[in-house]
Parts: structure tokens; sequence; C-alpha cells
């Protein structure tokens, strides 16, 4: 049994826990929940030693314990799988597996690695390069090797984030093996669908206090008023705009790019929807989206905006890896919308202050016009991103447009777009989650192995129907 | 002129040796994650010191040894700086070389044009009196077997040990290290010191066997920069590292040759010209690596990547 005391963490100035308490049996599932930035990663990188902790007690099976380094938390058998994998992307499948284990030898490694992966139902090569590996298969190679190391806590942060469905069954089923194994589980998560599949009991923080603990069966409703001060309300789907002309026309569209390509795609998008596109992680969504930016040139088929004679149909991208890909991580707020806009010949401090404090309120971001992009949370770099879309855009392409995202900043994304839709154009956004897409667009295209099997306004089809064109079946 | 492929090939395994050390030392420094720019300077100071100790003490093995010595000294500076107090590695190793430079100069001026021992050729019993693969392999200075050892150990370690899996995964990731409860700042200083003793080692190669003696130039000035260079276009793989170095012995040979075959032009084309020639080479073979469609063996077998962290200081949280 692993029991935490009254930990706290302070970062700068920065209170990140305040005297929060754990206590996990073995043989069992505990769930972490909260909003972003409520502290939960914090709490397990202490747990594992990756930071150290301010005050507070650990103690293990009844013994304290200092935990102060990786190391120590590794001989006692408490292993981590963190959100983003930390792992090699230039080295071996069995590289990986192998870095840091106790014996070396590569033929046996091997053959623990094909075991394990039996067991689980994992298909790994283990000469495949890492870097080619999907965001779940990375987790699967990390998880074998924890659990080769015979882990005795086993911490997952926020582990389906980027995963397909699949992918996120199997890891279930391996959670639940593990559970019944005896080992102790701890679960970060800010989906309360997760929790209720897989959780024995659940403790939820909420700016980094702790805001509840519950035993199954859980209340949702209680969860859900210690997460939030306020609680999030559902939204239902929107009014169906009136369809104009089209906008975005794809001709027999097709590329070698990406996993999987993109083969004869046919699609018109017209001004005034509000399009999801759904399908496995790299099906041909991200693709599509970077073809109808103009990021990538097709191979073959023609894209058009017909509605455009002379006037040119405005365009903006917003990709999934925000902080890499949308902004510039070392940027301020305002040096993001002087970039953006128009800026004067010469920078002073001043320059773009006002349009940065503008945006920082219409939009609520959490910051100032001095915070750079790397220290805002997911949800504020969201919001950013969105408050740098120019009132002149037509075409709105996103993808995983609430991935990290909480539920309230999820919500208030999901509304922002939809007041946003401008009149004569669209948005099209590529998204995991199938909810999402049902809920929110008015038609949905269903990838499958670089093709579109699906093509369809959400009210004439249904959440199953969308689920097994996902895999294929139509 | 009669010139053999075997005692061209003889040269050019004597004269790449002192620059394979050194581009192997950094190999391993920067595998870890750390680029040491120092090398010229470190090579030029070692080679002052490896001389006066030898000469000194009338010691070969001490000559050696001080160089190596002087090689880890100069990179202690490095792992103080960089590695522990987060200072950049760019600044801290330009900075290094120049000093180590004029502080071998300013030292060894009293000992410039000395008179001190040399490493002699060792020809291997048996083995050297084979007709070809003798004379190439087998004819050599304990520097150059040594040069010819340190290429298979080098490659064997970084690949085949857990060991060298460690190195590997410390450049490319140290914070995944630290999750796996590796110290990966100890295991950075440590690469550092040991390519450092390598480097040290070169420039006793060539103040005690290849360029014997010191002076003011001492002959080994500019071979840092063409080991750096060697490891970025060798794809930090020590086995294209090597062929590079041979490479560049051969266009140093080369240049002899031709000094003989065109008396008229000025001797010191000849000495310039293996530098821009190694440099349009590595160009050459660039360009090929970054073509698109298909690419020649050769080409696929020279790509490579930087470790993933190279350059960047890691901080413990």
């Amino acid at each position: 049994m692993i029991e935490l005391r009254s930990i706290h963490k302070q970062f700068g100035t920065v209170k990140a826990l305040q005297g929060v308490n754990l206590r996990v049996r073995p043989g069992s599932i505990h769930g972490i929940i909260g909003e972003n930035g409520a502290g939960k990663s914090t709490l397990m990188k202490i747990l594992t030693g990756f930071i150290s902790r301010t005050s507070g007690t650990i103690t293990f099976d009844g013994r304290e314990i200092s935990l102060k380094t990786p190391e120590e938390a590794r001989s006692l058998g408490i292993g981590m799988l963190y959100q983003e994998p930390l792992d090699f992307p230039q080295l071996s499948v069995l590289d990986n597996f192998m870095a840091a284990a106790a014996d070396g030898n590569p033929a046996r490694q091997q053959q623990v690695l094909a075991r394990l992966c039996e067991k689980f139902g994992f298909e790994l090569k283990p000469k495949a390069c890492q870097e080619k590996l999907t965001v779940g298969e990375r987790q699967q190679v990390e998880l074998m090797r924890l659990i080769r190391d015979k882990c005795k806590v086993l911490i997952l942060d926020e582990p389906t984030t980027g995963i397909s469905q699949e992918q996120q069954e199997l890891l279930f089923e391996a959670l639940k093996k593990l559970r019944d194994e005896g080992t102790a589980i701890i679960l970060v998560s800010h989906k309360l669908a997760e929790i209720h599949s897989l959780c024995d009991r659940v403790t939820v923080l909420r700016h980094g206090k702790q805001a509840g603990e519950q035993e199954r069966p859980f209340d949702e409703k209680g969860l859900l008023q210690a997460m939030f001060d306020t609680l999030p309300t559902k939204s239902s789907r929107p009014a169906q705009k009136k369809i104009g002309r089209p906008i975005l026309r794809m001709d027999t569209v097709s590329t070698k790019a990406g996993r999987v390509g993109l083969h004869q795609v046919n699609v018109t998008i017209n001004e005034g929807e509000m399009v999801g596109l759904a399908g496995l992680d790299g099906s041909g969504q991200s693709v599509f989206l970077q073809i109808a930016y103009g990021l990538l040139e097709p191979e073959q088929g023609r894209v058009s905006t017909p509605v455009a004679e002379k006037d040119v149909v405005m365009r903006v991208f917003l990709p999934a890896d925000r902080l890499r890909e949308g902004l510039i991580a070392g940027l301020t707020i305002r040096e993001h919308h002087l970039l953006a806009g128009k800026s004067p010949f010469f920078l002073t401090a001043a320059s773009g202050r006002t349009t940065a404090e503008q945006a920082i309120n219409t939009y609520s971001i959490h910051g100032t016009p001095a915070t750079t992009a790397e220290r805002l949370s997911g949800g504020n770099q969201q919001r950013l991103l969105l408050s740098l879309i120019p009132e002149e855009a037509r075409l709105i392409l996103l993808e995983h447009p609430t991935r990290g995202l909480d539920v309230q900043s999820g919500q208030w994304t999901w509304q922002h777009l939809r007041a946003h839709l401008p009149e004569n154009g669209a948005i099209v956004f590529a998204s995991p989650d199938i909810e999402d897409i049902m809920e929110q667009a008015a038609r949905v295209l269903v990838f499958f192995n670089g093709r579109i099997l699906l093509d369809r306004p959400t009210d004439q089809t249904s959440y199953r129907e969308v689920s097994l064109a996902i895999t294929g079946r139509v | 002129m009669e010139i053999s492929i075997a005692v061209l090939s003889a040269g050019i395994a004597a004269s790449a040796a002192p620059l394979l050390l050194a581009a192997l030392g950094e190999t391993l420094t920067e595998k870890a994650g750390i680029i040491n720019l120092s090398l010229d300077g470190t090579i030029l100071l070692s080679a002052m010191t490896g001389f006066v100790i030898a000469a000194r003490f009338d010691s070969l093995p001490a000559g050696f040894a001080a160089a190596a010595a002087t090689g880890m000294l100069s990179s202690l500076v490095l792992v103080i700086i960089s590695i522990y107090l987060g200072q950049s590695q760019v600044a801290v190793g330009f900075a290094l070389t120049f000093l180590c430079r004029d502080l071998a100069y300013f030292l060894g001026a009293p000992f410039a044009r000395t008179a001190g021992p040399q490493l002699s050729i060792s020809p291997i019993p048996l083995l050297a009196d084979l007709p070809f693969v003798g004379p190439i392999l087998f004819h050599h200075s304990l520097v150059v077997y040594s040069s010819f050892l340190a290429l298979p150990l080098a490659w064997f370690f970084i690949y085949h040990t857990p060991q060298g899996l460690i190195l590997r995964c410390v450049g490319e990731n140290p914070e995944g290290c630290w999750a796996r409860g590796i110290r990966p700042r100890i295991v950075q200083a440590a690469y550092t010191l040991i390519g450092g003793a390598l480097v040290g080692l070169a420039g006793a190669a060539f103040s005690l066997a290849i360029k014997p003696g010191w002076g003011r130039p001492q002959g080994c000035e500019g071979i840092g920069w063409i080991a750096l260079a060697l490891v970025i276009f060798g794809g930090w793989h020590p086995l294209r590292v090597a062929l590079g170095a041979y490479l560049f012995g051969f266009l140093q040979m080369l240049g002899i040759l031709l000094q003989d075959v065109f008396p008229t032009i000025p001797a010191q084309i000849f000495q310039v010209a293996p530098f821009p020639l190694m440099i349009f080479t590595l160009v050459l073979i660039h360009l090929g690596r970054n073509s698109k469609g298909k690419k020649l063996l050769l080409l696929r077998l020279l790509s490579g990547n930087a470790p993933g962290s190279l350059g960047k200081n890691y901080r413990q949280v």
C-alpha cells in the first residue's frame, strides 16, 4: 500500500499542490480526476521522484520513503506512463524496451517482449524504429517495459489521449489483468467515462487541493461538482445554418503522403457548413486538412474554390500540436498578435499591447500580454490560437480542436467556433471523439485507410453507423 | 615516380590515425548529447604537454598519459560550466579552443624546436611480412595500431553493449533516461571526459609520432575542426566517421604526390588543398543523401541523424 500525506509543491511563487493526501491499495485502480492545471500530473511526478516535493511524507508498505529520484522509485517498483511518452524516437522498439534494463541481453529481451506482447494482445515489431510508431504503440512499448520491471505501483497520466479506440480497449484489458495480478494502478484522467469503466476509487483535485473522494459506485453529479466551480452545461446540437454556395471542392484527389495516403477523394464543402472528420488516428484526416489548407499538393486530382472567382478564400489551419506547429513557444501573447496582424515599422514595448489585452479579455485567456505561449495551459493555448484567426477567414480547418482540454475549455471552444462560423464560410474539424462530431457538426465524413467511407448529415446517421464506418464496415 | 597502392594505403592509415582518434572521441561525446567545440585547441595543447613531458622524463608513455590528462582537463571545463552550470556548450567550446591554443603556444615556447623522443615503427612479427596487407596494416607505430583497435571497439561499444545503449539514450532524450532511473548528467560528464582523453591522445599522436616535435606551427592546426566536421557528416556513426578520416588522409597524401607531379604550382596550394576538397566531398555526399528518389547504396549507408538532444543542456527539475 502506498500512502501520500499532506503533499505540498511550490514552483517559484505558484502553489501547485497544497496538502494532498492519497492512499492506493494493491489490486485496485485508483482514479485521479480534475481539470487541467489541477495538479494531477505534478502529484504523479512527485510519486515517481521525477520532481521533488516541497513537503509531505510518503510511505510504502508502512515504511517511510524519501522518493527524491526516479532511481529510488524504480527500485521500489513505482513506474509511470507519461502523457507524452518519454522514449527514444530514433532507436528501435527493442532498444527502447531494453534501455536501462537490468538484463542487457538483446536475444533474451526480445523473447520477453514477444511473450508480453502475446499476453496483452499487442503487435510490436522489435526492429521497427520507435519514430514510426503511433502514440498508442509507443505507449505499449513503455507499458511492456514497466511490466517487465515488475512494477508494483503503475501510474498512467491521461493514457487515452491520442490513441485509437482499439488501442484503448487493449490498454483497458491490460490494466484489468494487471489489477487482478495485484498491481496498484493510478489512472489520471479528465474523462468521467474512463473513471466509470475502470476505477474502484477516485480522488478529485481542484486548484492543487483535494476536492473529494469516492468509492465505486460513483455519483457523477458529485464528482462534477467537486471538479468545477460551475457545472459545465451540455450543449445541444446547433441549429443548421443556411447552406450556401460551394466553398471548397476536391475532385478525385489522391496522394501518398501520410501513413495511408488519400485515395480518390471527391468532396464539396459548402458555405455555412460545420463538417466533422471522423476516423482512427492517421486514416487520412490530417492529410485531407493539409491539402485543403494548401500545405500539401495532391499528387492527382484538383482542389478548387468555386465560390471565389476574384476574391480569395482566406483559410486558417489550427494543427493538433498547438505548441509546436500552431504557436511559437517562446513568443508572448503580444508578439503573437503582432506577427498575425499588421505590425508597425518599429516595435516598441507598447506595440500590439492593446490588441493583446483585448484578445485576453474577449477570449478569457489566463495570462498577460507578456506571457509566453509555452507557459499557457492547453486550453489557453487553444484560446490564443482562436484569437489569432482573422475576421476575414472563410475556411477554418482544425485538427483535434479539444485535444488535451478539460471539459470546460472544450465546451468553450465549441461554443466559440459555432458562434463564429462565418456566413460565407465553413468550419472543418477532425476529431477522434465521435460524440463530439455527432454533437457539434452538421455533417460527418468518415475516413478509413485514406478513403472517405461515409459522408452524411449528422441527423441522418447514428453513433453506431459512424463507429462501424471508422473500422471499415459500412 | 612509381608509387604502389600498398605504400599509399599505409601512408593514409598513418596520417589519418590521430584524426581518427579525435573524431571517435568527439563521436562518443556527441552521442551523449554534448558538443565539445574545443577540439582544435585541445589537440594543440595536449600535443605540447605530451611532447614536453615525454622529453623532460624521456618517457613516451608518460607523454601520452600527460596528453590524455590534458584532454580530460580541458573537457572538464566544459563539464563544469555547461553540463553542471547550464551555460551554452557552443560559447564555452569556442572560448576554450582559443584559450587552449594560446596556452599551448605560450607555455610551449621554451620547448619549440628542441629535441625529443619519437615513437618508432614497431612491425608486428610475421604479419608485417605478408605481401600487400603487411605494409598497410602491420608496419606502423603503436599510435596507428591503437587507432585500428579503437574503431571497432567504439562501434561495438556504442551499438552492442547495454552501456552503449544508455549512452545513445542519454543523447536522444535525457528526460526519458531520468525517468528510467539513469542520471543523465553523470553519463554526459563521463563521455565528455572520455572523449577529451581520446582527443588528448590524438594530440600526442601528432607531437610524438606523426609530426614529431613541437613548434609554432606544430602542423596539427585545423585538424580539430576537420574532426568536428567528420562527426557531423559521418552521421554520428563511428564507421562512417572513420571513412571520412581516411578520405581526408587520402587527400593529404594526394597533395604530397601531386606536388612532385606539378612542380610549378606553389607548394602551399597542395598543403591547403585537402581542406576545401574535404568540404567539397562532404557537401557532395550530403547532397546525395538529401536528394529524393532512389539512393545509391553507399549514400544510404552514410545517412544518419543527430542525437535528439545534441547541444541542449539538460536541466534536472
